[in-house]
């Protein structure tokens, strides 16, 4: 059975439309992550399932209930909000303990469920002060301890970590995923940030303008991304136009700009028109132009970014390709104004029919 | 990483040019508008040069600081303490004494329990405004702004004839008089205009409220009326305590109306105004009154962040049921019934013998030019050029000091510079005038000059606290980054927190202006023989010196007034959006 | 073309020091990034040098002059917010206008400038439109034109994509760097974001509890980390605590929890010295069984778990003796993937181990990103 279902989900404010045509599964103790650029509707689409906003359209199902006419309180579910939201007229304890207070529980039960979670999260000592006091990583981590301890099941998590320094999150983000697996948690969590979701979630949901654009794990979207904005959300890649000259049984040829491009994907659209897409990190860089089908061009510019470089090279049929290789096991560098040679895997080449809105509209993430 | 082929690079340089001609264009058509803009003239420029050396900035506050110590603090305290060699003479007589320390008492008394109840009725009637979904809600809100439009003289009037004339409630229940003149009339009356007030503040308040905390609760589990208790209320803790002391204030402040209703009654405004001749008595009720005063008021000040409502037990079933939509219409009915009947219909009650005096010639006599309406043409060009000259005053002053404490120019001694601002509206404004009137005596200038000077002061406080709150909420940083751009102190002031801040500074100039041309206490203990409009009606009413007829009428021309300087004001803010 | 020069400046805010005894140069044409945590004084150092904070103590020279009296308005440096401060109430072009308005400069000139510098940010046609109305980025770009259009020369750049995106963050921060190089303005742009600095920065300055604790290209930044806080801060680490065993000349051995030791370069350390022994995750190899062939400092582990992060997989590793390290593979060369649970080799050369003396505070306090 699964935990949480939305059936045709919309929600409409007016002429906006926050969120269409959204149906969602989320199976009982998965980690979803629900990613894409500001005002995509995954904020939208998990106060929904919260009780939070009441969809125009559509239904909520949480372990099979029907929920759309239960108020927030009578649902069950955990929230952690974007702003934080602790009470700020009560000190860490009063916080955390604040469920199972509301809810009328046994003193001495509550207590000690509280007292669990703050050790848990090293915030025992802690449990007297005011949440202004704490730091911005701490003050997270007290909102979530309180969401752990209203008893709830599922968890819904609104862009969790996104207060806080990118050093902090990295190491944050990883103990979150921990507790909610040793807590056997169903877990909903909203972010901008697709490295985030990459690294914790079990299943990553994409939307972009109100609508769901491609759900999968983190590897099918990186390395075969059905739709085109995933490519370009989800990670970087190197786009290009051309047309499908060829089909054959080892693959589609691809004409473009002076050269061709052997790619092994399917085509199963009819138009001619495509666009090319490439992560930077496929693309192989050689010395030597050894290979038949290797395009020649020149480094524009060389970026040291630590365990990786990225290379922007100008090729000599015009295009502009990222190229990121590591840096530790790269025998040879580059540097600007270097005469390489570029080889794109076959399997790395990834296909999709030119989109209707045009390229640059398509993919862009904002 | 968009490389269009050759094919598209024609479009794209098409789009790119076309995009540039439609920059072009735009460009021209918004220098014009900033050409048309006049160039900042020399004067101003001169003032932004001058505003880069820290003595003149230095120069502006301390003028200000010290034109508020010399004009608004000092003369009141100066005025009634060098007079406190009288006590002696009110120790002599028991009988005055007792009747004074009475007053006093009542004051605080009526004061107190006004507050409680208008608290305890005007919140949920704010909460109805804010959060419900009701259609009405435009309606009541339009409704909650009448009472502010009438003077308090026509509240009190009006008032009294719906509680205690024939006219009015006495009539549903066959009797003469159903609420007599004196302690419950008052209580009526107090509690009718500071109920507005209260609404205005917390649905200001609750509109700011971040939601979220209370989304936050019932996610946990809360139920809706046990996380407004435990979480909203606390939160508003000082919306409220501030509200509380506002509606304090005005109850011990208030006399016109007051006056009007209070029978044998007295409180402290009541009394002074019975006995503005018998200095002694006098500087013993209102030297009592401003010390006692401030007091109480710093006393919540200090003591109220420390109350905290109880919650030690959360009652899940009970609480549910309590916020089920049943209760809610309920609790809505009761609110806005309470509403309706105790303060709209009592503040317009008057209109109905104004239309009488519309219908029976009073009017033609109004404009005919006859006494009475000789001297109240006279009063009420006094009320209002006191009201223009007041207004002005309090801008020129109090811009600055609103400055000061707003960006902590004072550093740590601005908080003691904010509480001392407050203290104007703190004192009963009748209290006010007496001393005002002691302290510029020595100084031997016109009476219109003491109203002016009185008036000033009552209302001094509104516009420094709204303007000061209004630049606190402009960023410092963009303050600062348009300093770093290049524009001097003054320019900065001039180009960005004005702008931003005009609006604020328009409503608290309103707000003073109304509140000198509603004004009766100061204005009747301050001057002996010049009468102001409120006074001048109270006159009539109180010692039947026009017809009821005329009283209404008078009192309709007031109202009158105010509406078309209202109406003004919104056609002028309306013009600059 | 302004330079910048901090020498021995200190500011407090009642009993926090905010900066501490700072200092640090800028040269001409720049673009300096100051990397550090929250709360590591990153904007009172930036308002220091807009003139908008007085230093307690210390000089401050632009261009050689010192400007400590000087007010902000006369410095020659434009500061951007974290939250753009645009003005709301006026107009994109009058946003973008409003420096060269303030230094009375010509009304023409100050339209074609502003005019200018719209259309390098994209915001052409958006002229008359108000903040309100535009998007995240866009505001951003508007913040930017603004700043580029007052005619300073010296940017003070506060988080300038903090506001952003992730994703919106990874592809402006090019163009960022592009446009200020472009028009030759010296910048210093301060973030949390160890990447972006590496991307943006041709130098970078590592801020932490008011000092700096190391100034220099992100090469050596990344390569040569002076603290454990440089080391973890800039692109992580793992981190092995234990003692000198043996020196010798041409290295020492360093014994570890449960008596691992592990062989490294330096000789500058005494044996019974408590260190701390750093290497980067792409530089813990992974060594399946079959190849190992007696070389020094291979351990053998478990993979505890495996992550999938796009363009590489971080694997979790406890070595033989209980030590947890990450390590991070390439996902391009991951012919053949390891598996959670598999038993494999961990190498970590000696020419990549960074040593550190064991700091007196305890690892965790230099570990926590504060």
């Amino acid at each position: 059975m699964p935990s949480v279902r939305l059936v045709n989900i919309a929600k409409r404010y007016g002429e906006i439309t926050a969120a269409e045509n959204v149906n969602l599964q989320i199976e009982n103790k998965e980690y979803i992550c629900i990613i894409g650029p500001s005002g995509c509707g995954k904020t939208t689409l998990i106060k929904c399932i919260a009780g939070i906003i009441e969809p125009t359209e559509g239904e909520v199902y949480i372990d099979g209930k029907l929920l759309n006419k239960v108020p927030i309180q009578e649902r069950g579910v955990g929230y952690v909000f974007q702003e934080i939201a602790l009470f700020p007229h009560m000190n860490i304890y009063e916080n955390v303990s604040y469920g199972p207070f509301v809810k009328g529980w046994d003193p001495e039960k509550a207590g000690s469920l509280v007292e669990e979670m703050l050790n848990m999260m090293a915030l025992r000592e802690r449990a007297k002060d005011q949440p202004n006091v704490l730091s911005e990583g701490a003050q997270q981590k007290t909102a979530i301890a309180r969401a752990f301890v209203s008893g709830s099941l599922l968890l819904l998590l609104d862009e969790p970590l996104g207060s806080l320094d990118a050093k902090v999150r990295t190491v944050l983000r990883h103990e979150l995923k921990r507790m909610v697996k040793d807590l056997g948690l169903t877990a909903v969590h909203v972010t901008h940030d697709q490295e985030e979701a990459m690294a914790i979630a079990d299943r990553i949901i994409v939307m972009k303008a109100g609508r769901i654009i491609e759900a999968g794990t983190p590897v099918e979207l990186y390395l075969s991304p059905r739709a085109l904005f995933t490519a370009n959300f989800v990670g970087e890649a190197n786009f290009m136009v051309g047309e499908v000259m060829q089909v054959t049984n080892k693959g589609v040829y691809v004409k473009m700009n002076g050269a061709v491009l052997h790619s092994s994907g399917k085509v199963d659209f009819k138009e001619k028109k495509v666009v090319v897409a490439i992560r930077p990190e496929f693309v192989g860089m050689e010395k030597s132009g050894v290979r038949r089908e290797a395009w020649k061009g020149t480094v524009e510019n060389v970026i040291f970014m630590g365990g990786t470089v990225r290379y922007e090279v100008r090729t000599d049929n015009g295009e502009l390709i990222v190229v990121k290789r590591p840096f530790a096991s790269d025998t040879y560098r580059w540097d600007a104004g270097s005469h390489v040679y570029l080889v794109f895997p076959p399997n790395a080449v990834l296909l999709y029919p030119y989109p209707k809105a045009g390229l640059e509209k398509e993919i862009s993430v904002e | 990483m968009v490389r269009k082929g050759t094919f598209t690079d024609i479009l794209f340089l098409i789009k790119y040019i076309s995009a540039h001609i439609l920059f072009q264009r735009e460009m021209e058509r918004q220098s014009v508008v900033i050409a048309q803009r006049k160039g900042t003239s020399r004067f101003v420029r001169i003032l932004d040069h001058l505003s880069s050396k820290a003595w003149a900035r230095y120069l502006v506050y301390v003028f200000s600081v010290l034109f508020f110590f010399a004009l608004i603090l000092i003369p009141p305290i100066a005025g009634i303490f060098q007079k406190i060699s009288l006590f002696g003479e009110v120790y002599a007589t028991p009988e005055l004494l007792a009747r004074a320390n009475s007053a006093i008492l009542w004051s605080f008394i009526t004061a107190f329990t006004v507050s409680i109840l208008d608290l305890v009725a005007a919140l949920p009637l704010a909460w109805f405004i804010v959060r419900s979904r009701s259609k009405l809600i435009s309606l009541v809100d339009t409704l909650t702004d009448i009472p502010f439009l009438i003077p308090t003289a026509a509240l009190g009037y009006s008032a009294s004839l719906f509680w205690s004339k024939p006219e009015g409630v006495s009539n549903l229940f066959g009797m003469e008089t159903f609420v007599q003149p004196g302690f419950l009339l008052v209580l009526l009356l107090h509690f009718a205009f500071s109920y507005p007030v209260i609404v205005r503040v917390m649905v200001g308040e609750l509109l700011g409220y971040k939601e979220v905390y209370e989304v936050a609760a019932k996610t946990l589990g809360a139920q809706p009326l046990t996380s407004v208790r435990t979480v909203t209320l606390p939160l508003l803790k000082p919306a409220l305590v501030a509200s509380f002391l506002l509606a304090f204030a005005r109850s011990l402040s208030e006399t016109g109306a007051t006056v009007m209703v209070a029978g044998g009654f007295e409180n402290g405004p009541v009394f002074i105004f019975n006995n503005v001749d018998n200095e002694s008595v006098l500087v013993y009720v209102s030297s009592l009154l401003i010390v006692t005063s401030v007091g109480i008021f710093f006393l919540v000040r200090l003591l109220a962040p420390r109350l905290r409502l109880p919650f030690r037990r959360a009652w899940p079933d009970f609480e549910r049921r309590l916020s089920s939509p049943a209760s809610a219409k309920l609790r809505d009915g009761t609110t806005i019934a309470t509403f309706l009947f105790f303060v709209i219909i009592p503040s317009l009650f008057v209109s109905l013998p104004l239309v009488n005096a519309l219908a029976d010639g009073t009017l033609g006599e109004a404009l005919g030019g006859v006494e009475p309406w000789i001297s109240f043409r006279d009063s009420m060009v006094l009320s209002y050029s006191i009201g223009l000259i007041s207004t002005v005053v309090n801008i020129l002053i109090g811009l600055p000091a609103a400055v000061l404490i707003a960006r902590k120019r004072l550093r740590h001694l601005t908080p003691v510079f904010d509480a001392l601002v407050n203290i104007p509206i703190i004192v009963p404004s009748i209290a006010l005038g007496v001393s005002l009137r002691f302290f510029w005596a020595a100084f031997e200038i016109h009476e219109f000059w003491v109203l002016v000077l009185s008036h000033t002061t009552i209302t001094y406080t509104y516009f420094v606290m709204s303007m000061a709150a209004s630049v606190e909420s402009v960023s410092p940083d963009m303050e600062e980054v348009a300093s770093t751009l290049g524009a001097r102190p003054f320019a900065v002031f001039r180009r960005i927190t004005l702008p931003l801040t005009k609006y604020s500074a328009f409503s608290g100039a309103v707000l003073v202006f109304t509140r000198c041309i509603g004004e009766t206490g100061a204005a009747r203990a301050s001057a002996r023989t010049l009468k102001t409009v409120p006074v001048l009606l109270v006159d009539w009413i109180l010692h039947g010196t026009a017809s009821p007829s005329e009283s209404a009428l008078g009192i309709g021309f007031l109202i009158l007034a105010s509406f078309a300087i209202l109406l003004i004001l919104r056609i002028v803010i309306r013009g600059k959006r | 073309m302004p330079s910048v020069r901090l020498a021995k400046v200190t500011k407090r805010f009642g009993s926090i020091t905010a900066i501490d005894n700072l200092d640090l140069g800028i040269e001409d044409g720049e673009y300096l990034c100051v990397l550090g945590p929250t709360g590591s004084g990153k904007t009172t150092l930036l308002k220091l040098i807009a003139g908008i904070l007085k230093p307690d103590q210390g000089e401050i020279h632009i261009d050689g002059k010192l400007v400590n009296d000087v007010p902000p308005q006369e410095r020659n440096t434009a500061y951007l917010p974290q939250d753009y401060a645009l003005f709301p109430h006026l107009s994109v072009i009058e946003n973008a206008a409003f420096g060269p308005t303030s230094r009375e400069i010509d009304r023409e000139q100050a339209i074609e400038i502003s005019g200018k510098m719209l259309e390098m940010t994209r915001l052409a046609g958006r002229a008359g439109s108000f903040p309100n109305e535009l998007s995240g980025g866009m505001q951003q770009r508007l913040a930017l034109a603004r700043a580029l259009a007052s005619g300073v020369s010296l940017l003070l750049l506060d988080e300038p994509l903090g506001a952003l995106d992730a994703r919106l963050r990874v592809e402006l921060r090019y163009k960022l760097r592009s446009l200020v190089k472009d028009e030759g303005f010296t910048a210093i742009h301060v973030t949390h974001d160890q990447e972006e600095a590496m991307v943006v920065g041709d130098r970078i300055a590592v801020l932490r509890h008011g000092q700096i604790q190391q100034a220099s290209i992100p090469f050596t930044i990344y390569n040569e980390p002076k603290s454990i806080f440089v080391a973890n801060f800039v692109g992580g680490a793992n981190f092995l605590e234990g003692f000198i065993s043996e020196r010798g000349p041409s290295g020492s051995w360093v014994q570890l929890r449960n008596g691992l030791a592990v062989r490294i370069k330096e000789t500058g350390y005494s044996p019974g010295e408590r260190v701390v022994l750093a290497v980067r995750e792409e530089m813990t190899e992974i060594v399946k069984p079959a190849k190992r062939n007696g070389e020094t400092n291979v351990f053998a582990g478990t993979v505890t778990s495996a992550s999938f992060l796009g363009s590489l997989i971080r694997y979790e590793i406890q070595l033989e003796n209980g030590d947890v390290v990450n390590s991070r593979m390439p996902v391009s060369l991951r012919n053949d993937s390891v598996l959670s649970g598999e038993r494999v080799y961990v190498r970590l050369q000696p020419e990549n181990i960074k040593t550190y003396l064991s700091p007196s505070g305890g690892l965790y306090i230099e570990l926590e990103a504060v």
